[in-house]
């Protein structure tokens, strides 16, 4: 990350997740296993508080019973797990599109408490919007990254991505993606949909460099990687550090844009050392 | 095809390979009529790069005629059948070192970028046969090479001239230029030049090219008495470092004030002459504690007038010891260094050479059939037979 030391402009900074709320309380009654819509659950909450005050106030054997079950609904309300709900494989929760909000937020703040920060930087000899161009055709994409197979564009700012991980993540890995921001010449942004597997968000900025120099592309990406920071420890050692292949794929992206092709050497000629000489 | 593989340190062989193949879209394929042995190869030969890997074809100074062009070669500079020079360093031609004619330093040909990366902090050009560190490309001491962005990198030559003369516009005859170029030397200017090989002798009629006052020559008067001859019939004054102090005999010349312009053409493995000083970087580089022998850059910092320029186009690789930054930095030297940017001085050599100024070939004293070249490789490093610089001939 020597090249993003050089920055000189960072009064951008880095925007993609300035709306998160990085608190550690909303994870912590925000568990698994919730089948209670959002309204419902306010309702519940409310009529729970409502029914426990009632019963308390009446005092009498009923008056209890009233204010056990009004807890009830609050707690129900509070955990967003109906434990009746559960039993008769009832969900009011998922499926909705708070639901799906509310996972997506979720990913979000994990992704940016927990996941790997990557950042890299390259001058690129072309103009903002002709590299921003070529980088909002998704589907150009698997020519700079190697590791990366596929890219579909699907509707609605969604794209699915299918690229190569390491062994010990399966081989590998497929996401889905929406562009959360896009301004033509200047800056894409994306994170991964619920469901992925792997959460990532990210944001690609264009900056005119200073003079005829072109443009400044910074990369930004946060990600959790399929096997946990154990799978990039052990992908470091084995040499598929994602970092490194985030800062290839932007050398390639560079390489592409400035001298028209990717240089290679795969398939030039070799010696053998065989100490004879051999015909063809 | 036949070319020359490095194996090992101190071994190299003439191997069938298979022939070069178009492997990006605007790459050529070139038939070596001439390529030739640098003194840089002997670094390799000597095992001084690291990254090297047994069967890399070497060699980076050919000419030859196109044979084959990839489907994006801009056909209006380059054609099948041109005849033309190879520049050693491989050029993209658009990234903003190429704008700035730094080919040497172009981004965007070295494969094995992040490894340089890792030992210089930027990558550099990829260079033919020269490492995994520039890129790991084949080499040119082949009966083919496979040349990338041909449309950049090819540079047409005319008939007017043999191969003699045109091949060493591939490396060292710019080489010398540039190390003298840079230097900006006046016409008072007295130029030493330190170490009398191919690129100090091209140097040397450069520094006299450019209107140097006087030029002088150091180099070791016993092992290799016939360069500090050609180095004299330039017209140098030449001091064999075996019969005088150097520092001495160069105060002398100018009168105590010391050379303006000094010139380190030797590079890497400089044996000096003082016995504590060269067993000292011996042991320490077979140690790996360093990977440079810098004898001969020590000694022209030390000598090099107050305000001087110190210029280098002697090869370094890695890290060296004792480099004396005091006298450095107290006599306000200025450094200038680089490989060379040899796109940039092949149309003004040309011109020089239309011009009767200079007549490349007076430096090749030896032409070899490839077959021969591990004769060669051995005959270059012992400096024997009177040799300065071999030629190969591919197709003998």
């Amino acid at each position: 990350m020597t090249m993003s030391q050089q920055m000189t402009d960072r009064s951008g900074g880095y925007t993609g997740y300035q709306d998160l709320d990085d608190s550690d309380a909303q994870d912590s009654w925000l568990g698994e296993g919730i089948n209670v819509g959002g309204t419902e659950r306010a309702v519940s909450v409310a009529a729970g508080a409502a029914l426990a005050l009632l019963g308390l106030s009446r005092g009498s054997g009923l008056g209890l019973l009233t204010a056990a079950a009004g807890s009830a609904l609050v707690y129900r309300g509070m955990k967003g797990h109906c434990p009746a709900y559960s039993a008769m494989g009832v969900d009011t929760a998922h499926g909705t599109e708070e639901h799906y909000q509310q996972q997506a937020r979720r990913t979000e703040q994990r992704v940016a408490k927990r996941g790997i920060h990557v950042e890299e930087a390259f001058l690129i000899n072309k103009p903002q919007q002709e590299l921003y161009d070529f980088w909002r055709n998704f589907e150009n994409l698997p020519r700079i990254m190697t590791h990366l197979e596929s890219v579909q564009v699907l509707e609605d700012g969604r794209s699915r991505w299918r690229a190569k991980a390491p062994r010990i993540a399966g081989g590998s890995v497929e996401w889905e993606a929406k562009t959360t921001r896009d301004e033509p010449g200047q800056v894409i942004a994306w994170r991964s949909l619920p469901g992925s597997d792997i959460d990532t968000t990210g944001e690609i900025r264009f900056q005119k460099a200073l003079g005829d120099r072109g443009t400044d592309v910074h990369v930004f990406m946060r990600y959790i990687p399929p096997a946990g920071r154990i799978g990039h420890w052990m992908a470091t050692l084995v040499g598929q550090d994602p970092e490194r292949l985030i800062r290839d794929d932007l050398r390639n992206f560079k390489r592409i844009m400035e001298a028209g092709e990717v240089i290679t050497t795969e398939g030039q000629p070799h010696g053998a050392c065989t100490g004879r000489r051999r015909r063809k | 095809m036949k070319a020359l593989v490095w194996c090992a340190p101190y071994k190299v062989a003439v191997e069938e390979v298979p022939d070069p193949k178009i492997l990006n879209r605007r790459d050529a394929i070139i038939r070596i009529t001439s390529t030739c042995i640098c003194g840089s190869d002997l670094h390799l030969y000597d095992g001084f790069i690291p990254f090297m890997k047994p069967g890399d074809i070497l060699g980076h100074e050919p000419m030859g005629i196109v044979e084959e062009l990839g489907p994006d070669v801009d056909g209006s500079r380059i054609a099948v059948g041109d005849r033309v020079v190879v520049p050693f360093p491989i050029a993209c031609g658009n990234c903003f070192f190429c704008r700035r004619e730094m080919y040497s330093c172009c981004d965007n040909t070295n494969p094995n970028a992040a490894l340089a990366e890792k030992l210089f902090g930027f990558p550099t050009a990829g260079i033919f046969g020269y490492s995994a560190l520039t890129g790991g490309f084949a080499g040119a001491q082949a009966q083919y090479l496979r040349v990338p962005f041909a449309d950049v990198n090819l540079q047409k030559m005319s008939d007017e001239f043999t191969d003699h003369q045109l091949v060493m516009l591939a490396d060292i005859f710019p080489t010398g230029y540039m190390a003298a170029e840079q230097a900006n030397i006046q016409p008072d200017d007295t130029v030493a030049v330190w170490g009398c090989g191919p690129v100090g002798q091209f140097t040397i009629r450069s520094a006299m090219l450019l209107g140097a006052g006087r030029v002088v020559a150091i180099d070791d008067g016993k092992s290799v008495p016939e360069r500090l001859q050609m180095a004299a019939d330039a017209g140098a004054i030449t001091i064999d470092m075996n019969d005088e102090y150097v520092y001495d005999r160069l105060l002398d010349l100018t009168s105590g004030i010391g050379p303006d312009v000094c010139i380190d053409a030797v590079g890497m493995e400089a044996h000096g002459y003082r016995a504590i000083e060269h067993a000292y970087d011996k042991i320490k580089t077979n140690l790996f504690m360093e990977t440079d022998r810098p004898a001969a850059l020590r000694q022209a910092i030390e000598c090099c007038r107050k305000g001087g320029t110190l210029s280098i186009p002697g090869v370094y690789g890695g890290v060296a010891d004792k480099i004396p930054l005091g006298a450095m930095m107290n006599k306000a030297l200025t450094i200038k260094t680089g490989q060379t940017h040899v796109h940039k001085y092949v149309p003004r050599l040309m011109e020089h050479m239309r011009k009767g100024d200079i007549d490349p070939s007076f430096v090749v004293t030896h032409r070899l059939p490839l077959s021969e070249a591990v004769h060669g490789y051995e005959i270059f490093r012992r400096k024997v037979d009177g040799c300065i610089k071999i030629v190969l001939d591919p197709a003998a």
